[in-house]
């Protein structure tokens, strides 16, 4: 969901400045000998273009800021008592403290390494990154999600560990009791 | 508002150095995109090269490429700021000296110890080897990022120097004067001013990076000497981001100093020049939490503050750099030939770049992108079809035979192939970072395959069409030492 939002916006962004650029591009050929005067239009529209970047990216980030993943200051995750996971990254594996949660309700899981940096990242049935977080020794990073459909979830190592770091993978079933 | 009109520069050639410069730079240029190659091919399982080469391929590539993007920057700086301020070319030749030195020690670290914990080292990676490389093979890799950290410390202190001696500080170097008080139209050049921004973020990010190899360095050897890990990560990409960033605002400058040349048209430290450049002066050094965003624990505050700078820092790209190119461009009668295509083109990659980084700045966006191919998807833009697309432009710039010259259709098929395979290969980046593939994975599971492959023929193309653009460079390198005017008068223009 996220990553098609950011695909598309991207595309379009990406699209627009290729435009700005084809659009002088082709109309680079005659020239205009004095200056100014365009100088002057083009700043005009400069002004234009940024106020609409502030007003357009202004409230996407501030909007953004709103709902952040970290910890206890994420809205809107259900109530009710977490099921707590204990995780810890080892080259070049995870331990889990348990390996079975319950859907639509809370799981807290804290994340921490024995070792060096991995990341721990949970991708769902279709293998899409549903959620994140690094494992740092010395650091315990909390992560709360909430599963809302049955199945078996994967857990990939997301941060670069070593030779067998993309084989760092380990599985969480998601059930309804 | 100051009025600013084009006054005509006349052309110098490279000196010796500068060629030595680019020179290295494009022959290892060369050398780390057949690297890059083999890592795609093997990730798309036409190759089998085993997961070992795999990571020892990548801490190659990741640390030769930032270190060329970095000798081929300074070139293209050094080579312009020469014109207003005395530069030492002897410290510029010794940072190229360790440069070499530098990657002697990291190629034998990786080739024959099997150092490969990626070109960032993470702490406490280098020291926990698992048995796959040995304590030596560590610290030659260290060491080697250090040498080469010292040869670009030494060489922006000569030009602290060289700047502080002709304009008395920093601040007036950044224009300070005509932006905070009254703009008499004599700022300095942009040049100068992105020289300094370069200067001042760099000696900072040098000291940093320098400050965390020897601390890593001693725990090598000292273990009870311990580092907090989230500090040492801090540190090191506070450094890595500031260097590699630094490379595109040296390489800039190859823009700012041309595109007027062809289009005879002025592009000159204004106002909102000046404040674009001093806010990103700030903003490139601030920014580096946007690196730390999955970690929960550090400070949030700081990690808020990365989000917000992200979207900020895209305003002076897109608004100053970006639409300055389009405006001079405009209805100039500009004459397209390699170097002024190749130079609009790389406006274009790094602002078309800048659009997936900042939504990647974008903390919610980051819990589900971070590490996934969207990462390199965006940098290769900025980097490939940004920062190296204008040092290519600078060297068809440099080597151009004569004013007016045809080209043959070789270089204008390379520069079309060049385009597609760079945009194709970033695109399948960026898509497979959309599906969730996660970076730096020796294997990808098979419903990866398809997007590997596209990208691996996008690479080969992009290869192929920079194998044109160096050997065509290294065939005039006579030229690219001379002193004449290069560009060519725009269609229509008074004389
Ligand atoms: C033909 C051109 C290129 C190809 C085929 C290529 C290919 C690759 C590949 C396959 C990766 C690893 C992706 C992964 O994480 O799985 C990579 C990473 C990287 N590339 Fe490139 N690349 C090219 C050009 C460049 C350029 C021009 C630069 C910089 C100026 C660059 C800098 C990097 C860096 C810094 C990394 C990160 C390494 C790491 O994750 O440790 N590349 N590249
Ligand atoms: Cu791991
Ligand atoms: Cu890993």
């Amino acid at each position: 969901m996220m990553q098609e939002i950011a695909w598309q916006l991207s595309l379009v962004l990406m699209t627009l400045v290729a435009l700005g650029f084809g659009f002088v591009a082709i109309n680079s050929g005659v020239r205009v000998e004095d200056y100014t005067p365009l100088q002057k239009r083009a700043y005009r529209i400069r002004s234009k273009l940024f106020w609409t970047l502030v007003a357009v990216l202004g409230p996407a980030m501030i909007y953004t800021l709103l709902d952040l993943p970290y910890g206890t200051s994420r809205a809107g995750h259900k109530a009710g008592p977490a099921q707590v996971v204990e995780a810890t990254g080892h080259q070049w594996r995870w331990e889990l403290s348990r390996d079975r949660v319950v859907r639509d309700q809370p799981v807290e899981f804290r994340v921490t390494s024995a070792d060096i940096n991995h990341g721990f990242g949970i991708y769902d049935a279709d293998m899409h990154l549903v959620a994140q977080t690094q494992a740092m020794p010395g650091y315990t990073n909390t992560l709360r999600h909430t599963f809302t459909a049955d199945g078996t979830y994967r857990i990939l190592c997301m941060e670069y560990c070593g030779i067998a770091h993309h084989n760092m993978m380990s599985e969480i079933k998601v059930g309804s009791l | 508002m100051a009025n600013y009109t084009y006054e005509h520069t006349p052309d110098r050639g490279a000196t010796a150095g500068v060629l030595a410069y680019l020179g290295t730079a494009c022959a290892v240029l060369l050398l780390m995109m057949l690297v890059g190659l083999l890592m795609r091919l093997e990730q798309a399982q036409i190759i089998d090269l085993g997961a070992n080469w795999f990571y020892e391929l990548m801490t190659l590539h990741g640390a030769g490429m930032v270190g060329i993007a970095g000798i081929a920057g300074a070139a293209v700086m050094w080579h312009f700021l020469r014109q207003y301020v005395e530069l030492s070319p002897a410290i510029f030749m010794a940072n190229l000296a360790l440069f070499l030195v530098g990657v002697a020690m990291i190629i034998g670290s990786i080739v024959f110890g099997h150092f490969h914990a990626a070109w960032t080292f993470l702490y406490p990676m280098p020291s926990k080897a698992m048995g796959m490389w040995s304590q030596e093979a560590a610290a030659l890799f260290m060491g080697g990022l250090l040498v080469i950290g010292v040869g670009f410390l030494l060489m922006h202190l000569d030009i602290a120097r060289a700047i502080i001696a002709r304009y008395g500080n920093f601040a007036r170097a950044l224009g300070w004067p005509q932006l905070f008080v009254h703009d008499d139209g004599k700022a300095p050049p942009p040049t100068v001013v992105a020289s300094t921004m370069v200067t001042i973020v760099n000696i900072v990010g040098l000291v940093v990076g320098a400050s965390i190899l020897t601390m890593m360095l001693v725990n090598l050897y000292l273990p009870e000497f311990t580092i907090d890990p989230m500090l040492a990560k801090g540190m090191i990409y506070f450094f890595g981001h500031v260097f590699i960033n630094a490379t595109i605002y040296m390489a800039v400058i190859a823009v700012y100093e041309i595109l007027p040349r062809y289009t005879q048209r002025p592009w000159k430290a204004n106002r909102v020049f000046l404040a674009s450049w001093s806010a990103s002066t700030l903003m490139v050094m601030f920014i580096f939490p946007h690196h730390l965003l999955m970690d929960f624990a550090f400070p949030q505050w700081m990690l808020i503050m990365g989000h917000i700078i992200g979207y900020l820092n895209t305003v002076p790209i897109l608004v100053v750099t970006g639409y300055g190119a389009l405006m001079i461009v405009f209805r100039s009668g500009i004459r397209w030939d390699m170097a002024s295509r190749l130079l609009f083109l790389s406006l274009f990659g790094w602002a078309a770049g800048a659009m997936p980084a900042f939504i990647d700045g974008t903390i919610t966006v980051n819990y589900v992108m971070h590490n996934t191919l969207w990462v390199p998807g965006h940098f290769h833009t900025y980097l490939l079809l940004g920062m190296v697309a204008m040092v290519f432009g600078f060297i068809y710039y440099l080597g151009k035979p004569a004013q007016h010259v045809r080209e043959s259709w070789l270089d204008r098929a390379a520069f079309w192939g060049f385009t597609s395979g760079a945009l194709g290969f970033t695109l399948s980046f960026l898509y497979a970072g959309k599906e969730s593939v996660a970076r730096r994975y020796a294997v990808h599971l098979p419903e990866w395959l398809p997007y590997d492959r596209a990208g691996s023929l996008f690479a080969a193309l992009v290869v192929a069409s920079s194998l044109i653009f160096v050997l065509r460079f290294f065939s005039r390198l006579g030229a690219a030492g001379r002193d004449y005017a290069r560009a060519p008068l725009a269609q229509g223009a008074a004389a």
